[in-house]
């Protein structure tokens, strides 16, 4: 018999335990900081300021939770159909080629609304391609998705390595990288957006694929809690039993889902190729396949949770970037150890207050229910 | 060992005592003052409906859970059991429902387990050994304790949890639903070790929703109701109506009203079928049965002998190794490519065993479990996205029809009770309109008000002239319905007996003894 404890109010569940989380996490980071002889207060006081505090930090920000918004998706989709896709970062490190092929073809004679269109549908069938192998894998051979996921993470990573330095690189160049794209391959920056309330967003790469990564939640949101695919996902994620009983074809559904899932990872691949450097380089999606399961857990696999998930974790790395530039004896490192900490208790330890806040809220509720209510008899 | 001498000492005739004994799980009032007075030596039942606090009461008694208030009197004495390790110091023991042994470990091992008393086992066992047979002799539990748990029947499994409680030097026994998962003669059995053991003056507690089982070997009785104490009776001054009629608060007919079937055409049949499970063991034999319009045919047998496989094959959910299954006279590909989906459109309609695994996604909301395997119907969808209005106005009619409570198409649907999800399963699959529904276990963990409802719902289809197999371990429940019993043993069918015949004819079939005819008569 599983103790029946009361339900939490929904902003218990999705506001106070992330926040509590959130906070520990800090907590400890500023005891790591301590620990290392600085001052917490002065890297928090820089965390928050480098990303929020003028227009080009605000900039750098949204441009990083663009990243993790796709990837943040990505493993939530597969998340609802219970399976755990690590391969985010493969998926949209391969996906670049749906990205980099178009503007290298199309980018000297098409403008970008052209390319654009032909690049968001190159990225997401690349990065759906390296998700399915997985995917069929795991539906008909039974090979965790897990396992294979973090198996093609390294294949894709050598691939792209071959292909950038042997195919690629353009002749005379040393650099593992393709040439940078014409005006055609470029994305606008979206300096309008942020001139609209005042801010001048400087050198920040911050781009069109935002408004593509907000369409993109919406979508998973309409796909996931909207249509009988949606319907069939969720089932086969909460209850495979009740899967087969109802007669969805699990396999079908299990390829489909991975599809879905490296197709949102692989349109990662946009922001910083179409979106920043214009050109693909080595090791452009620089972790943020990983940050999205970080993203995706404590986003709670819905769109709306991880709209705001990926915002912290764009304070966290611009932010981090701006206290390892002021703050030399904080290496970069040490900005990884907070962004580390974020996801342990965010992500990892979850529900690690979780009990503790429950009985809380009930001896608070049942005081509350006792008081009207005269002793027995 | 046992300090049965001091206890005897006391002179006391109240073994255990609980008052106004209060339990709150956040909002939920699952205990509310209990008051409940056991005398030594006795059988004394506790009955009430799933969530009645029965299971809650007993777990504060054993120290899983703590009292918000009240005190316990162990032989009159205040007590404070904080955990199992204090209740069975003060010698209370505890028979769960699902037993805690280890499989792998003999019988000597797994009474042993937790009370070695040394890091050396040599000098343990010699004398576990000794005290093992001391207690076999006396309460007549023979058990080999070389055996291994895992080769040993589950009534035999219970005796040696038995003996485990017994050899910690329990005076006071409490089980929780010991007869689910045993025939009817392994019952008759623990029936009279227990009787045994009361002879001794040990004294046990029976937590049980089987009304028989509590007239048949009990002294005394104590109804629960929605976390209280209603009432408690000497067991020769009550009747089983008296007893469900307390339990749920209002009259209940136990009796199944049904006229006579009038079997039509046969609606499924099935031929020499033969189903593996996943270890590669068969688990259904070569079975063959029909079942006709109009009737309800019920396959009675312990739980494991096959009969989830034969349902799961039936339905499409398991590929079926051999055989041939007809649904309304048309061929059904059960060793290749069919699935559930494909039945229930050609009108199968299929109630499982496992409502919270298999029937429900406990997760969604009743709205959305009422369209679970129908999801393909255009009414509950535009073009691919989902008819939210059509699925909640469909929704919010099966509840009004089936009375499901609360009424909240948007509740989830973990938060109803297992009668009221059972409804929302029966609501789904009867309401289709299906030529054959296929039942199995139709009422487990279901309270006895609901119980009512959903028998007569199944009469109500027989009688609108669908094809209705029923499979259950309640027997008197297949005794109940069925119109035809075929009894399935070890994966076979052992035979087909109309529904008055014996119960203990029925029992030694469900035991394997194939022909029964002359040993009944």
């Amino acid at each position: 018999m599983s103790v029946p404890y009361a339900k939490l109010p929904a902003w218990v569940d999705y506001g106070l335990i992330p926040l509590v989380n959130l906070a520990v996490a800090f907590l400890v980071a500023g005891l790591v900081v301590l620990a290392v002889g600085q001052s917490p207060l002065r890297a928090a006081t820089l965390l928050i300021e480098g990303a929020f505090g003028y227009g080009e930090g605000i900039g750098y920000t949204l441009y990083y939770a663009t990243n993790f918004i796709f990837t943040g998706l990505a493993v939530a989709v597969a998340f609802h159909c219970g399976l755990f896709n690590i391969g985010g970062e493969g998926q949209a490190y391969v996906a670049g080629l749906g990205v980099a092929l178009p503007c290298l073809w199309l980018d000297q004679f098409a403008p970008w609304y052209v390319v654009f269109p032909v690049a968001i549908l190159g990225a997401a069938l690349v990065g759906a391609f390296w998700a399915m192998i997985p995917g069929w894998l795991q539906a008909k051979r039974g090979s965790h998705v897990v396992i294979t996921t973090i198996m093609f993470n390294f294949i894709a990573s050598s691939l792209m390595v071959y292909v950038l330095v042997d195919v690629l690189k353009p002749t005379g160049s040393m650099a593992p990288q393709t040439r940078t794209f014409a005006d055609g391959g470029q994305l606008p920056r979206l300096d309008w957006l942020l001139a609209s309330v005042g801010l001048d967003i400087g050198g920040a790469p911050f781009n069109l694929s935002f408004l593509l990564a907000l369409v993109a939640a919406i979508v998973v949101w309409i796909v996931i809690w909207r249509t009988k695919l949606g319907y069939e996902i969720r089932t086969m994620g909460h209850s495979p039993s009740a899967a087969s009983y109802a007669g969805i074809r699990q396999s079908r559904i299990i390829i489909i889902t991975m599809m879905m899932s490296g197709a949102l990872a692989g349109m990662m691949a946009l922001n910083p190729i179409m979106g920043d450097q214009h050109s693909m380089q080595l090791d452009f999606v620089a972790g943020a396949g990983f940050v999205g399961i970080a993203v995706a857990l404590m986003g709670r696999s819905h769109p709306v949770g991880i709209v705001p998930a990926a915002i912290l974790f764009g304070v966290l790395y611009q932010g981090g970037a701006e206290i390892s530039f002021e703050m030399p004896e904080i290496s970069r490192d040490m900005i990884t150890i907070i962004q580390g900490l974020v996801i342990l208790f965010a992500g990892a330890l979850e529900n690690m207050f979780r009990p503790a806040i429950t009985t809380f809220f009930a001896t608070l509720g049942s005081a509350r229910a006792d008081k009207p209510l005269p002793a027995a008899e | 060992m046992t300090n049965l001498g001091k206890k005897r000492g006391a002179m006391n005739d109240i073994a255990i005592e609980l008052k106004g004994i209060d339990k709150k799980f956040g909002l939920i009032h699952a205990n509310k003052n209990i008051n409940l007075t056991v005398r030594k030596g006795t059988i004394h039942g506790i009955v009430g409906e799933n969530g009645a606090g029965k299971s809650t009461m007993m777990s504060i008694l054993y120290g899983f859970y703590q009292a918000d208030d009240g005190d316990i009197f162990v032989d009159g004495k205040k007590t404070e059991i904080r955990d199992p390790n204090a209740a069975i110091a003060v010698g209370i023991g505890m028979v769960h429902q699902h037993f805690m042994l280890v499989e792998n470990f003999t019988v000597l091992e797994n009474i042993m387990l937790g009370a070695e008393e040394s890091q050396i086992l040599n000098a343990g066992i010699t004398k576990a050994r000794q005290e093992l047979k001391r207690l076999e002799d006396e309460y007549e539990l023979e058990v080999d304790p070389d055996a291994v748990i895992e080769e040993l029947p589950v009534g035999i499994q219970q005796r040696v949890e038995i003996l485990k409680a017994l050899y910690r030097g329990a005076e006071i026994l409490i089980l929780d639903e010991p007869t689910g998962v045993l025939t009817p003669a392994e019952a008759d059995h623990l029936f009279r070790i227990l009787e045994q053991l009361k002879s001794q003056g040990k004294t046990i507690l029976l937590i049980t929703h089987k009304l028989r089982e509590i007239m048949a070997v009990t002294d005394e009785v104590s109804v629960m109701r929605r976390g209280e104490m209603v009432a408690t009776r000497a067991t020769a001054e009550t009747s089983v109506e008296e007893l469900a009629e307390l339990m749920v608060g209002r009259r209940v007919l136990l009796q199944v009203d049904k006229g006579p079937a009038s079997p039509g055409k046969v609606l499924m049949s099935v031929e020499n079928l033969t189903v593996r499970d996943s270890r590669g063991v068969d688990m259904v034999k070569d079975v063959s049965f029909t079942v006709r319009a109009g009737e309800i045919v019920g396959i009675a047998g312990i739980a494991g002998n096959g009969q989830s496989e034969l349902l799961q094959a039936i339905s499409g959910i398991r590929r079926a190794v051999r055989g041939k299954v007809e649904l309304q006279g048309q061929p059904v590909h059960v060793t290749g490519k069919t699935d559930a989906a494909e039945l229930r459109r050609r009108g199968l309609a299929h109630v499982p065993e496992d409502r919270q695994h298999m029937g429900l996604v406990l997760k969604f909301d009743q709205s959305e479990n009422t369209i679970l395997g129908y999801h393909d119907d255009p009414k509950y969808l535009n073009g691919v996205f989902l008819n939210i209005d059509a699925i909640r106005k469909d929704a919010a009619d099966k509840i009004e029809k089936y009375d499901i409570r609360p009424p909240n198409p948007l509740l989830k649907t973990a938060n109803f009770s297992g009668g009221n999800q059972q409804k929302i399963v029966l609501a789904r699959e009867m309401e289709r309109d299906p030529a054959v529904l296929v039942i199995g276990q139709p009422t487990r963990g279901v309270d006895v008000g609901a119980i009512e409802f959903i028998h007569k719902r199944i009469i109500e289809m027989r009688d609108a002239g669908k094809a209705v197999l029923l499979v259950s371990v309640e027997l008197d429940e297949i005794r109940a319905l069925s119109d035809r019993i075929l009894v399935m043993f070890d994966g076979r069918i052992v035979g087909e007996r109309a529904p008055d015949a014996g119960e203990a004819e029925l029992g030694l079939l469900m035991a394997g003894v194939e022909d029964t005819r002359e040993a009944a008569e």
